[in-house]
């Protein structure tokens, strides 16, 4: 799959370099990120409320020890936005790998056995796609907010937001495969498969699977831009993670409060890294859908 | 569970209806009844072992199906398949089924579709071994699949490459070499050789006809070349619109064919002799199968065809050239006289 030609079509292009960069500048910066911060933010000890509303290091009253100023705590803006990314990341890439657990599973099914079991399969993802995706998040969430008590729920909540996301992600998954399954299941090495006797199961595993990962791949990096923008949102709303484990989307709401007193760094530099991220991630997906199909080369 | 006396293989009334109607809303909605097609329309054969059966006729008559049919792709509409006596459709277990399923194999017409292109060669040839569990001894599996490559004509070294390396004529001895892995006693194949150059057809089925005689296959081939055909087989089946209309020897079909569908088809034969010289081309399209011809099938493009020809349909008799046939003419002696449609 990733032979010399995609890789050529890396190489000739940029942009898709730079955001290939950028995204790993993050995704490095996120999984170091206790290392490299110069800061702890949400080590309550070494906080000091006289550092509160600190303005970035280049402006009059800004302070070297803090480059992007600090926020109404007095924690270092630059440090919680690395780990403000940690969580959008990890929430991000849990949501997609959800969704696509349960996408490429009930897509390779209802692709290859067919009948009524695809029918409803499929109905299912048609119903789920008229809903818009954020909506889904949102009710998930909700019910869960009722379901559970209290202080289990803020224990969770991490995990309700990445199921939350991953369902509202999946039909496109299982669309796609569903349709790639359809193509490969009537060639005939899966009939060879077949009239060898292999289990189904085995033959969807090895057989049809290797042969439908290309298109999920982009579907995959597309998402993930998706899931990032949808749990900066639910965080927005002040449904998504809780305020202990702040997510780049948590830092722009807590941010937004104080924009029009001035105090503009806390929500323009979560919501800046917020959006190199996510164009970085979508640029990427975009090159790759180009780069795997050979009919718009 | 074999009955002695029993043909190897015996097709009794084998038939398979595809629905093709349009979704029942539509249907509903546009006043349509529901559409059958009927592929294979109740045929009867046998196949005695160690011999090669082929099955010809023109795309559409349900050749394919018949192949598919067998070797269990499709489950039959009617009728039985047995397999030394004992109906395939029978049987109560999986376990059952697949220890029969094991000594079949089949070979398929495009080599560029029945190789996963992400399997290297050797693992494609051991998938049999492996699914029947033969063996799990990596290092007498790996020998059995050298050993096979050599068989087929490539070199152990091969099997470590992937399909989209080799030519379709090698990817087609690969497909041979994942078939014999089971040590299977019948092969179904499936115009194995229509995707291939002319010259490289040649080796493929001199190499199928090797291996025949070396390990005692039985083969059941389907295709539409009357020339790979008549290289091929010990008898020779004519299948029209799902039905047989002529069955016999090999070499009796070609020399004393008596259906005038066979006639026209072995008369359509392309012959060095007989280039620059008008040929009498195959009269007529099928008809749509969809709708089939009241009486004999053929009837729209029979030259003989009378009032009986259009609304009874003949069954298989016994004919001169020491087959059977399906057509009024041939059985009333109306045909002797005729002349043949082209000039000899």
């Amino acid at each position: 799959m990733l032979d010399s030609d995609v890789f050529h079509s890396f190489r000739r292009n940029p942009v898709v370099v730079v955001s290939a960069v950028v995204t790993a500048v993050f995704v490095l910066a996120a999984l170091l990120a206790p290392w490299i911060t110069p800061y702890h933010p949400y080590d309550l000890a070494s906080l000091d409320l006289n550092d509160a509303f600190t303005p970035p290091a280049w402006t009059e009253d800004g302070s070297r020890r803090f480059l992007l100023g600090t926020d109404d705590q007095g924690r270092d803006v630059l440090s919680t936005i690395v780990f403000g990314a940690r969580v959008s990341l990890l929430v991000g890439f849990c949501a997609v790998l959800f969704a696509m657990t349960v996408g490429i599973t009930l897509g390779l099914v209802s692709g290859y056995v067919g009948g009524a079991v695809e029918s409803v399969i499929m109905r299912v993802a048609d119903v789920q796609l008229t809903f818009p995706g954020i909506l889904i998040a949102l009710l998930i969430d909700g019910l869960a907010r009722t379901a559970l008590p209290r202080d289990l729920h803020s224990e969770i909540a991490l995990y309700v937001v990445i199921f939350a996301i991953g369902i509202a992600n999946w039909p496109q998954f299982a669309r796609t495969v569903r349709g790639s399954t359809l193509v490969e299941k009537s060639k005939e090495y899966v009939q060879a498969a077949r009239v060898i006797g292999l289990h189904p199961g085995l033959i969807m595993l090895r057989h049809v699977l290797p042969n439908v990962m290309g298109p999920v791949l982009v579907i995959a990096t597309l998402s993930l831009g998706f899931a990032i923008l949808a749990e900066a949102t639910l965080s927005f709303l002040g449904v998504g993670v809780p305020p202990t484990r702040p997510s780049l989307g948590t830092l722009i709401r807590v941010g937004n409060d104080f924009l029009f007193s001035g105090e503009w760094w806390m929500t323009i530099f979560p919501g800046a890294a917020l959006i190199v991220l996510v164009l970085a991630v979508n640029l990427l997906g975009d090159w790759l859908r180009d780069a795997l199909n050979p009919k718009l080369r | 569970m074999s009955t002695p006396g029993a043909p190897y293989i015996e097709v009794r009334g084998l038939a398979r209806h595809f629905d093709v109607s349009k979704p029942l809303l539509n249907r509903v909605i546009e006043g349509q009844p529901r559409l059958i097609l009927k592929a294979v329309d109740g045929i009867d054969f046998a196949i005695r072992k160690g011999e090669t059966l082929s099955l010809v006729g023109e795309s559409g008559c349900g050749k394919s199906t018949v192949a598919r049919l067998i070797v269990g792709l499709y489950k039959p509409t009617r009728g039985q398949i047995l397999f030394e006596g004992t109906d395939m459709g029978s049987l109560a277990t999986r376990a059952e089924e697949r220890a029969l399923r094991k000594r079949f194999q089949m070979i398929f017409q495009d080599p560029y579709a029945s190789l996963n292109p992400r399997w290297r060669v050797a693992d494609i040839v051991a998938e049999p071994i492996r699914a029947h569990r033969l063996s799990s001894d990596p290092t007498e599996i790996r020998r059995r699949v050298d050993e096979l490559l050599r068989q087929v004509g490539l070199s152990p070294a091969d099997g470590e490459k992937f399909p989209h390396e080799f030519s379709g004529g090698q990817r087609q001895r690969i497909s041979i070499a994942r078939a014999l892995s089971s040590n299977p006693e019948f092969l179904v194949c499936d115009e194995p050789t229509s995707a291939l150059d002319v010259s490289v057809q040649a080796q493929i089925l001199n190499l199928m006809k090797d291996l025949q005689r070396e390990l005692g296959l039985t083969y059941l081939f389907i295709s539409h070349n009357l020339a790979v055909v008549f290289h091929i087989s010990d008898r020779v089946g004519v299948m029209y619109l799902g039905r047989l209309v002529e069955l016999a020897d090999a070499r009796a079909l070609f020399e004393n064919p008596q259906h005038p569908y066979t006639r026209m088809l072995l008369d359509a034969i392309p012959d060095l002799d007989m280039t620059g010289r008008a040929r009498t081309p195959v009269a007529g399209e099928v008809p749509n199968p969809l709708d089939p011809p009241k009486g004999c099938a053929f009837n729209p493009r029979c030259p003989f065809a009378n009032d009986r020809c259009r609304t009874e349909r003949p069954e298989l008799r016994p004919v001169a050239n020491g087959g059977v046939a399906a057509c009024h003419a041939v059985e009333e002696g109306r045909l002797a006289a005729a002349p043949r449609l082209a000039p000899a």
